[in-house]
């Protein structure tokens, strides 16, 4: 059923009785041309991207627990393209202008809203990396600008300027078509598409092992629901990645941590930007609802807890109270932690392993959100056509043994 | 937050006490110039990532300043184990048939 004012209206009619399921939940079949693990919003990205542009439409995603129930459902919906090298501003600023055209493209309203984002500098040291951060994307067409402190108020009227504040803001990097989209909608919306085009989509389906045959090259799954023939394999699983890559026998350059977020009670329209600050750790926006969205840091230790210590949180909105007095008259609704796969230049990686038709989307640390539909539009042409699309070129897992690192970790706004 | 036992003070410390310090039992190789690349990689940059016990690095930064090792379980955050750096990782089937996991 395609969603528009008419349908709409009949539905509200007929009392909302005739909607339809928005994705079908097959039983696995013995085989398929290429599977997917992990269904959040990378994963059924890279599905909906196979069918539609590789035309690949006998493939599954394979998903442990339930469908977006991993990060894409946990994380503060922040996007932005403002990192430092080209080979990040390529693949972010890809994922940034899908992200403009995406409800259309999946006639489901994926709620994107460029709002702004702004980064808080704090110390000399912020300014010399957010002016050199202005100045890179400048240079690739990417929109950043500089803002003094009074411009920054000008721009979120929160926001406390105040020289006598234990860290003083100095300045301020914009990216105005930065902004947030709601999160579900895009796992839902790729899912619904994938499905339409005949993916199959099978939840509480957990991997347990990889096949593979003589000359070393996958051959299949093994899972909770029985054996699925493929001879390409994407892993998409986040957090897991190490456990899962360790089936086909594959260590991994990746560290998993508990990252978390919060939000407040709701309140009526007070911010209408994306603040973030990374020299102490917090950031902020409003969702629809009304609720204050905070992410706070990770944990000092790896872990698959997906809790964290209340002291990270804590410390957060220590940050988040001075930055924004009037917080401080909220309270906290709810916090949860995600499990986040972080690599040691805190970029993804996307590509090609030792294993021949195993193929690997992960690494995205603390800000994958922002890349889902580039992410799977070029993990999808990685996987189709068995070599890496020119924008993730660099992202190889061999970068840890040539040294060619992509070091953005001062564009990655969670300190880890 | 953790509660972890320092094993020179051999008291019980909050975690704000100690900094993290990643991967126990990663030795550096003896003559970095002889290794390939591959191996150069998998010291700096691989790690074993377990969903299960994992040995770790940890430094009382606020008490004796000295680094220790601990035995974690990364799923429940529990500490099985806490023994002086030096000192070989401790059996793992017998901590975790201990603690009943």
């Amino acid at each position: 059923m395609k969603f528009s004012a008419l349908t709409l209206l009949r539905q509200a009619l007929s009392g909302n009785t005739g909607w339809p399921e928005q994705w079908r939940s097959p039983e696995p079949k013995a085989s398929y041309d290429a599977v997917i693990v992990g269904a959040g919003g990378h994963g059924l990205a890279t599905a909906y991207y196979m069918a539609k542009e590789h035309g690949m439409r006998n493939i599954a995603v394979v998903e442990k627990g339930w469908l977006g129930g991993g990060n894409t459902g946990r994380n503060t919906t922040i996007i932005r393209s403002n990192y430092l090298w080209e080979e990040s501003q390529g693949l972010y600023e890809h994922a940034l202008k899908l992200w403009e055209g995406l409800s259309q493209e999946l006639n489901y309203n994926v709620m994107y809203s460029p709002r702004g984002v702004m980064m808080l500098a704090h110390n000399t040291h912020d300014v010399q990396v957010f002016k050199r951060h202005v100045h890179a994307n400048r240079l690739q067409g990417i929109d950043n600008e500089w803002l003094t402190p009074e411009q920054a108020k000008d721009f979120c009227p929160l926001l406390n300027i105040s020289k006598d504040i234990r860290y003083p803001i100095v300045g301020a990097a914009l990216q105005r078509r930065g902004g947030t989209a709601r999160h579900d909608a895009v796992a839902w919306g790729y899912a619904r598409g994938a499905s339409a085009m005949g993916v199959d989509i099978i939840q509480n389906c957990e991997v347990t092992g990889i096949d593979r045959d003589p000359s070393g090259a996958v051959s299949g799954l093994q899972t909770s629901r029985g054996p699925i023939r493929t001879k390409r394999v994407g892993v998409v699983a986040a957090g897991h990645t190490s456990v899962v890559m360790g089936m086909a026998g594959v260590r991994m350059p990746l560290e998993s941590y508990p990252l978390q977020a919060l939000v407040s009670e709701p309140v009526k329209p007070a911010m209408s930007c994306v603040v973030m600050s990374n020299t102490i750790h917090a950031y902020m926006s409003q969702s629809d609802k009304g609720e204050m969205v905070i992410g706070a840091g990770t944990d000092a230790y790896t872990s698959y807890s997906q809790t964290g210590g209340l002291h990270i949180s804590s410390h957060t909105l220590d940050a988040i109270c001075e930055l924004f007095p009037p917080v401080r008259r909220l309270r906290m609704l709810r916090n949860w932690g995600g499990i986040v796969d972080v690599t040691p230049d805190r970029s993804p990686i996307i590509g090609k392993t030792p294993v021949p038709g195993l193929f690997v989307n992960c690494g995205w640390g603390t800000g994958g959100f922002k890349a889902t539909p580039g992410s799977g539009n070029v993990f999808a042409h990685t996987v189709a056509t068995g070599e890496p699309h020119p924008i993730n070129a660099g992202f190889t897992l061999d970068r840890f043994r040539t040294g060619r690192l992509i070091d953005e970790a001062a564009a990655a706004a969670v300190a880890h | 937050m953790l509660l972890i036992r320092c094993p020179v003070c051999e008291m019980d410390r909050p975690e704000l006490e100690f900094r993290y310090g990643g991967e126990a039992h990663v030795a550096r190789p003896l003559d970095p110039s002889s290794v390939s690349d591959q191996d150069w990689a998998e010291y700096l940059y691989f790690r074993s990532n377990p969903r299960g016990v994992h040995a770790e690095r940890w430094r009382h930064t606020s008490g004796c300043g000295r680094f220790f090792n601990a035995i974690r379980h990364t799923v429940t955050d529990r500490i099985l184990a806490t023994y002086k750096a030096g000192e070989p990782k401790p059996d793992l089937a017998t901590l975790t048939g201990e603690t009943g996991r």
